[in-house]
């Protein structure tokens, strides 16, 4: 480095370099936040990795040795034994199955909307953009229910709306892959579309007219002008539903393990439940490795694509292209998809919840109210439970429900901000960089894998009992909640402080203000706007929440998100579509507040 | 009241070399801007002497108390330096009133509220705005906010002042309505002021001395007149001046203490009392004259000793007229002042004081021959 001077150390440059480290708050902040995310993010991932290879007590009848020794025994277990192929192959199989169908389903279906909503001159459109969207603040497990809803058939002892209407439906289109797939194609399309819209926005329209102009015909245009354009948002948004889709545990479980159907999702929280452990853990490494890859394979194609986005610029103006004849049969189409795909199940959802038998039709005589307010001694039909809000379960659940998403959003939302301080202020700097990096990695893994990890770090004292054992507790669930959202919260944080110029913050420092009158006075008074957004939109993600939270679940701190999950399971799908429909109210008017706050439901990440 | 003075500053971003070995004192109560295209390193030096940067090496004394030592890694905090910098985007608090954008330094400082009050409508006064006091940034014009950010940085009285292009935001008029209200602040505070800028207009027009520079490189500290006369080298020759300077190129000998030169328009001779310390090479060599468009006479008819030159192209302009010439296949440019019209392929007369010109050693670009 020919370009460092090097001073000799003297003493009184070392009192002046520790003088200017320590006497700046700033650099404590950074510390106590470097060492926070270290112990959060990276000894739990190790914590996890290590238990992989210590023998526990429960093998030892199978393995020689001690607890505590090394041993590869669950790796074999999992890759090199007989039960490989029931315990890896098979639902990895599954998984890749479904991540690769949901993609190349939803990925081209949610462009192309993107496209006709975004480009071309289909009637209708401010309400189609916004009707597009809705199935994206729907929790996937909610549309899980809602797929039961219309295609339960006798297996599961209560009928849906269809074979209530006497038409066989066979196992293969109720439960397992094609209706896992289904669900989820329903869920990404909508990730898609926000995705790919952004990137067409982003296109100047004057980009499409000078093709045009050279003569080029619409189809030309389309090929060679504005898909190169949002090709990489494209690629990106296929990349990131096949990661997101292969990890999901919520659909996969509901729809798939009642007739056997498991991915590697589903069957690693199976091992965590009945152990061994260590081979649940395995396989959320795996799962980890899996999503991890995909993402940063994106990278790898796009890191040099990527910066077409950017080079689309602020293009705002938009002439929009006209579809001529093929327009309303297009129309027609999309309002007939979103029918079948969003109203009718959503419909049937909400009628179970009146019915006393489900798929035995809508007379009067089979719709009640008692599912949602009845008593159990005033039932006139066989059944075993009261109406929803008379089950103490049921207001427990709304209890934990608001506890976890207040307190969790408001620490995430904090954190949030902070980082976002550190990373925009540190930009080019290795605190920076190192913080921007520490906060993305829990946005490599899959919600139920990371919970995994929490569980291994913390199902026992750690820390040689310094930290008591959290399992069951009400603080683990907000902990994994809390740094499972960090990457969405940083980064809405650090877009929030990019926007206060850090000229603001010099200002004040040269008229003599320390680092938390700064804090107080400039930064906090300007960051409220973004803040409140970007609370918004981690609560609701955390109201949504079934697969980060499963794991920990316990009777005591059981949410609405798993509770109606649990009640599916146990053949109660009445009290499971109203505890979903109840979950749905909340989530619209959150978004509706949010919407209200100035949050961007394209910007969320759920 | 201040007087400043750096020495072999030296300042990296990452490999970038940004300030290089720079040395620079700067007098009690002058208005020093620091002049050069964008990306020299100007404002990075405005940003040392504030506190906003640490260079790498060198240091830094106010009024003889050393502010920066970069050996003993001292770096005395921005608000422990009594000055006060208004930065080219002017910095004003959104969330806070023009009052209170200028009260907020004074708070922080424990004055009583009496004397802020004072304090702050004196400066708001100052700069004319006490009426807007009650406004936010945001309903204020570009031309308020600026006169919001000065007022802000002088109410404390500080001894020094910094600003980091104030005037680039606003339009032309205001910029000159500007200009002269910071001329005249200056005066009526006689505080020091440090004035970043690329515009030689405004470093022309208001320093008392400009340092220019040159990629992290000062290459010449002179009051402003004096830079215009005499650019120490050909790049700061092309640098100062609009229109541009003309370049003649020719050439010279330097025998008896005479300075002989020859270009395409005459024949010269300089004295030696005329002429720079700069070395001189043997013989003849390659000379490059700088003639500036103002300094060339245009007649109709021939006068004693005028050049007879073509005429090119005429740009009437209604203050001013620019004249494009061509003289034995050199072309250059006049600028006279008035409406002028002339034919294309017109035969004018040129009248050439030979004083004023500056003559360069073309090889070491420098200066040899200053213009009197």
């Amino acid at each position: 480095m020919a370009n460092k001077i090097k001073h000799p150390l003297t003493g009184k440059r070392l009192k002046n370099l520790i003088l200017g480290v320590v006497s700046n708050p700033f650099n404590m902040v950074v510390f106590i936040s470097l060492i926070l995310l270290i112990s959060l993010i990276i000894v739990p991932l190790f914590t996890m990795l290590r238990e992989t290879v210590t023998l526990a007590a429960s093998e030892l009848r199978r393995v020689d040795g001690e607890i505590g020794d090394f041993t590869l025994y669950y790796w074999k277990y999992v890759f090199a034994s007989k039960l490989s192929s029931a315990v890896l192959w098979t639902p990895l199989r599954n998984s890749l199955l479904i991540g690769i169908f949901v993609t190349a389903i939803s990925v081209p279906l949610g462009s192309i909307l993107a496209w006709l909503v975004v480009r071309s001159d289909i009637p209708g459109k401010r309400l189609l953009s916004m009707l597009v969207i809705i199935p994206y603040m729907i929790p996937s497990w909610c549309k899980a229910l809602s797929w039961l809803a219309m295609f339960r058939n006798s297996r599961s002892g209560h009928l849906g709306f269809f074979a209530g209407l006497g038409i066989n439906i066979p196992d293969w289109l109720a439960y397992g892959p094609f209706a896992i797939i289904s669900v989820m194609v329903l869920h990404y399309y909508a990730f898609a579309y926000i995705m790919v819209s952004g990137s067409l926005r982003s296109v100047n329209s004057e980009l499409e007219e000078m093709g045009e102009i050279q003569g080029a015909s619409k189809l030309q245009i389309l090929k060679s002008i504005t898909m190169p354009l949002v090709l990489p948002s494209i690629l990106s948004a296929a990349i990131m539903t096949v990661s997101k889709s292969v990890g999901s545990y919520g659909v996969a479980a509901n729809l798939g393990t009642r007739i056997g159907y498991f991915t590697l999702a589903t069957k690693m929280k199976e091992f965590i439940n009945v152990g061994p452990h260590a081979v649940g853990y395995v396989m959320s490494i795996l799962l980890i490795v899996m999503a991890t890859g995909t993402i940063f394979a994106n990278r790898l194609f796009l890191g040099h694509r990527r910066s077409f986005e950017t080079m689309g610029g602020k293009g705002t103006r938009h002439t929009p292209i006209p579809l001529g004849m093929s327009k309303y049969p297009l129309l027609i189409f999309i309002v007939v998809f979103l029918l079948v795909a969003m109203v009718m199940p959503l419909f049937v959802l909400l009628m179970e919840t009146f019915q006393k038998s489900t798929g035995m039709g809508y007379s009067l005589d089979n719709l009640t109210l008692y599912n949602w307010i009845g008593r159990l001694e005033d039932a006139t039909w066989q059944v075993d439970y009261p109406g929803i809000f008379r089950n103490p379960e049921f207001g427990r659940a709304v209890w934990n429900t608001l506890r976890l998403t207040v307190v969790a959003s408001i620490i995430t939302a904090f954190c949030g901000q902070l980082l976002g301080y550190i990373s925009s202020r540190g930009r080019g700097k290795w605190y920076g960089s190192l913080t921007e990096q520490l906060v993305f990695i829990p946005y490599l893994m899959p919600g139920v894998a990371f919970s995994a990890i929490y569980f291994a770090m913390f199902a026992k004292p750690s820390l040689f009992g310094l930290i008591p054992s959290l399992y069951g507790t009400f603080t683990l669930i907000v902990l994994v909640s809390v740094v499972k959202h960090f990457p969405f919260a940083s980064r809405a944080g650090t877009a929030n402080m990019l926007q206060i110029g850090t000229e603001l913050e010099e200002a004040a420092d040269i008229a003599g203000a320390s680092f938390w009158r700064r804090m107080i006075r400039i930064v906090i008074p300007l960051a409220k706007q973004g803040f409140i957004s970007g609370f918004m939109l981690i609560f609701i993600s955390i109201a949504k929440e079934l697969d980060l939270i499963i794991i920990m679940m316990t009777p005591q701190t059981r949410t609405m998100s798993y509770l109606a999950f649990q009640y599916s399971r146990d053949a109660m799908p009445q009290m499971a579509d109203a505890i979903s429909v109840c979950v749905l109210v909340f989530i619209l008017i959150s978004y509706r507040i949010a919407n209200h706050f100035g949050a961007d439901i394209g910007k969320s990440w759920g | 009241m201040s007087r400043i003075e750096l020495k072999n500053i030296d300042k990296f971003f990452g490999d970038n070399h940004v300030l290089r070995n720079l040395n620079l004192v700067i007098e009690d109560g002058d208005f020093m801007t620091l002049l050069g295209p964008s990306g020299c390193g100007k404002t990075t030096l405005l940003r040392v002497v504030a506190g906003l940067e640490k260079p790498q090496n060198g240091t830094m004394t106010i009024d003889g108390v050393e502010i920066i030592n970069a050996a003993d890694a001292l770096f005395v905090e921005p608000s422990k330096r009594d000055l006060n910098l208004v930065f080219q985007s002017y910095a004003l608090w959104p969330h806070m009133t023009a009052y209170n954008n200028v009260a907020f330094g004074l708070k922080i400082k424990k004055i009583p509220a009496a004397k802020i009050e004072e304090m702050v409508m004196k400066s708001l006064r100052l700069m004319r705005i006490d009426e807007l006091k009650d406004r936010y940034p945001n309903e204020l014009s570009g031309g308020q906010q600026q006169r919001v950010a000065i007022a802000r940085a002088i109410a404390s009285e500080p001894k020094l002042i910094l600003l980091d292009e104030p005037l680039s935001n606003l339009d032309a008029k205001l910029r000159i309505d500007m200009r002269a209200e910071l001329k005249r602040l200056h005066r009526e505070i006689g505080a020091t002021i440090i004035y970043v800028t690329h515009d030689q207009i405004e470093a022309l027009t208001m320093s008392t001395k400009i340092a220019l520079f040159e990629e992290g490189c000062l290459a010449q500290v002179a009051p402003p007149m004096e830079l215009y006369m005499n650019p120490i080298d050909l790049v700061a020759a092309d640098f100062i001046g609009n229109p541009r300077i003309n370049f003649l190129k020719g050439t010279a000998s330097y025998s008896n203490e005479k300075l002989h030169v020859k270009i395409n328009i005459g024949e010269y001779d300089f004295d030696k009392e005329d002429m720079t310390e700069e070395p001189i090479p043997e013989g003849e060599f390659p000379c490059v004259v700088g003639l500036r468009p103002e300094q060339v006479y245009i007649h109709t008819e021939a006068v004693e000793s005028s050049i007879p030159a073509t005429i090119y192209a005429g740009q009437p302009a209604g203050s001013e007229t620019l004249v494009t010439l061509t003289v034995g296949g050199q072309e250059f440019l006049a600028k006279e002042i008035g409406l002028k019209d002339y034919e294309m392929g017109q035969t004018v007369y040129l009248e050439i004081d030979p004083n004023k010109l500056n003559v360069y050693d073309e090889k070491s670009t420098r200066l040899i021959k200053l213009a009197v």
